[in-house]
């Protein structure tokens, strides 16, 4: 385990954690920049490449584009230059087996006519899968998240946090190799968001699930991630990336430890510089 | 087992029941003080009795102006829906066609009314489709409101789960559309009565009609105005019994899960 010396870099290079791995990274990011339709520079050319298995978060100030990022990782927006490679091939071999992934919403975006297990059965059945067949999987993922006793439910009859549990099992019931989420705690209540957390954290623990995450929490990005990747805007651009080196699986008692603290001081502090419209590589 | 008061049940029913049971006495007792001939103002106990008195004949009306109502109805949910179907599917099919629902929304049916009586034969068939041009448009309006109102996020996952048009179709946008619809064919139901009636008045007219309209015109022929209340109240008793079927219907439908349905206890 690496201990914290105060004054130690936290900047890592990106190609420290990806060397490790036997296994090809998840998505490469090959200087992929993002102008909008009326000019607007989204993303100056970025290079990334997400490895297999870790937890990678996205945090940074309004407007850094970290969302319009993982937009382009979940190909839901084409980058205007440079290209993107998922697991070393092309987007069209994407939800082949062993290439699948999920992505969960800022919010539920549950169907309110059906139930829960209809609802996360949901994935499966627009991908063909017979009812059948998805039963296991479907009870699986709801037992994973928790919600068992509430399959029957529908969304209205659930609190927010359950909501949220639901679109996870919904993401998880795949199997996929690869979970991008957008701030999906961000509407919740701190406790609620402390219990996902831990709960998410064991997940990716259990299965090695590649994450990518984007949040405005720096707890959240601490206590969850492998690696964190800090934006600044104007334009959206990589600004320092820290690794984060505490033991796993992560509980409760990481959230109380020195290390915890130290690494959220940082953080606060490199976010604080990122939002600094001086702040290095920004456009003239 | 709570007081019979407190029940919201029987107070939704009992209160409207005992407004009207006051009302009518009140009619009843004004009609007789002030001696008002039945010719001019019959009160409620001549028009009960004329229902009784002329109740075959009435009933023998009301099934046929009710038929015209619910094919016309049933008429206007099908074409309604599948010109819904099609406004969806391409923007350009209801940009060019819209304007023509609009169109035939706004021509008063007792304008059209005369010109398709005399070009369809059949009267029955001609009734119809008057009462079907009245009762289509809101069912066409709300159902396309219903299938473009779609939760953008539940939109987005389905497309990123490449979902066809088919897919997207039965399992987003009609459940999300229901309720839009159900909207629809409250109003459509009344319209298609209202259609119904109106299309009789002016057959009617003719000679040409059967239905309860044709009661009231026959009625007021020969001055029997008691009978033409009876009818008036039939018609009326009928289209309260539509509204409630409506009601019922997407009650069932979306009890389960939509706001509009769900009562205060959840």
């Amino acid at each position: 385990m690496n201990v914290l010396t105060p004054g130690e870099p936290f900047n890592v290079s990106p190609d420290r954690i990806t060397a490790g791995g036997d296994r090809p990274p998840a998505v490469e990011v090959l200087s992929a920049e993002k102008v909008f339709s009326n000019g607007t520079r989204g993303l100056a050319p970025i290079d990334l490449s997400i490895a297999d298995g870790e937890f990678l978060t996205l945090i940074g100030p309004s407007g850094c584009g970290k969302s319009t990022l993982l937009k382009l990782i979940a190909n839901l927006i084409e980058p205007s230059d440079g290209r993107l490679l998922w697991w070393r091939g092309e987007f069209a071999q994407v939800g082949q087996d062993g290439r699948r992934f999920a992505f969960v919403f800022q919010e539920p975006t549950l169907m309110p006519w059906a139930r829960v297990d209809a609802n996360v059965r949901l994935p499966l059945e627009l991908a063909d899968v017979a009812n059948a067949k998805a039963a296991p999987a479907v009870a699986e993922a709801i037992e994973r998240v928790g919600l068992s006793k509430f399959t029957r439910h529908f969304p209205r009859q659930l609190s927010g946090g359950m909501k949220m549990r639901v679109s996870i099992a919904r993401a998880l019931v795949t199997n996929p190799n690869l979970l991008l989420m957008d701030e999906p705690f961000g509407a919740l209540d701190e406790f609620t968001r402390n219990n996902l957390d831990a709960d998410l954290i064991k997940l990716w623990w259990e299965r090695k699930l590649t994450t990518v995450f984007v949040t405005h929490s720096i707890y959240e990005a601490v206590f969850l991630s492998t690696r964190i990747i800090v934006m600044a805007a104007n334009p959206g651009r990589i600004f320092r990336t820290m690794t984060i080196d505490a033991p796993q699986p992560r509980d409760e008692g990481f959230r109380d430890s020195a290390q915890f603290a130290a690494y959220c001081r940082e953080l606060s502090t490199w976010l604080a510089e990122a939002s600094l419209p001086s702040a290095p590589g920004a456009a003239p | 087992m709570k007081p019979l008061l407190q029940s919201e049940t029987f107070v939704r029913i009992a209160a409207p029941l005992a407004v009207g049971v006051v009302l009518f006495g009140l009619w009843e007792i004004g009609c007789r003080l002030a001696s008002i001939p039945v010719y001019l103002f019959p009160k409620p106990s001549d028009i009960f009795e004329s229902l009784i008195h002329n109740g075959p004949s009435l009933l023998r009306a009301l099934m046929v102006t009710l038929r015209v109502t619910l094919q016309a109805f049933a008429a206007a949910v099908v074409i309604g829906t599948l010109v819904a179907f099609m406004f969806v599917q391409s923007r350009a099919i209801e940009v060019s066609l819209f304007p023509y629902a609009v169109l035939l929304q706004v021509t008063p049916v007792v304008a059209i009314a005369p010109l398709i009586i005399i070009l369809v034969k059949n009267t029955q068939l001609s009734l119809t489709i008057c009462a079907t041009l009245v009762a289509l448009f809101p069912i066409i309006s709300n159902t396309t409101l219903g299938l473009r109102s779609v939760d953008p996020g539940l939109a987005n996952y389905f497309r990123m789960n490449r979902a066809g048009r088919l897919k997207t179709l039965i399992k987003l946008r009609i459940p999300g559309a229901l309720p839009y619809f159900f909207g629809g064919l409250r109003i459509s139901s009344g319209l298609a009565l209202i259609g119904a009636v109106v299309a009789e008045f002016v057959a009617g007219t003719g000679g040409r009609s059967s239905g309860l309209a044709y009661e009231i015109l026959d009625a007021g022929f020969t001055l029997d105005i008691p009978r033409m209340f009876a009818a008036l109240f039939l018609i009326t008793l009928a289209g309260i019994g539509l509204f409630g079927a409506m009601v019922v219907l997407s009650r069932l439908a979306l009890s389960d899960w939509h706001e509009s349905e769900i009562g205060a206890e959840t």
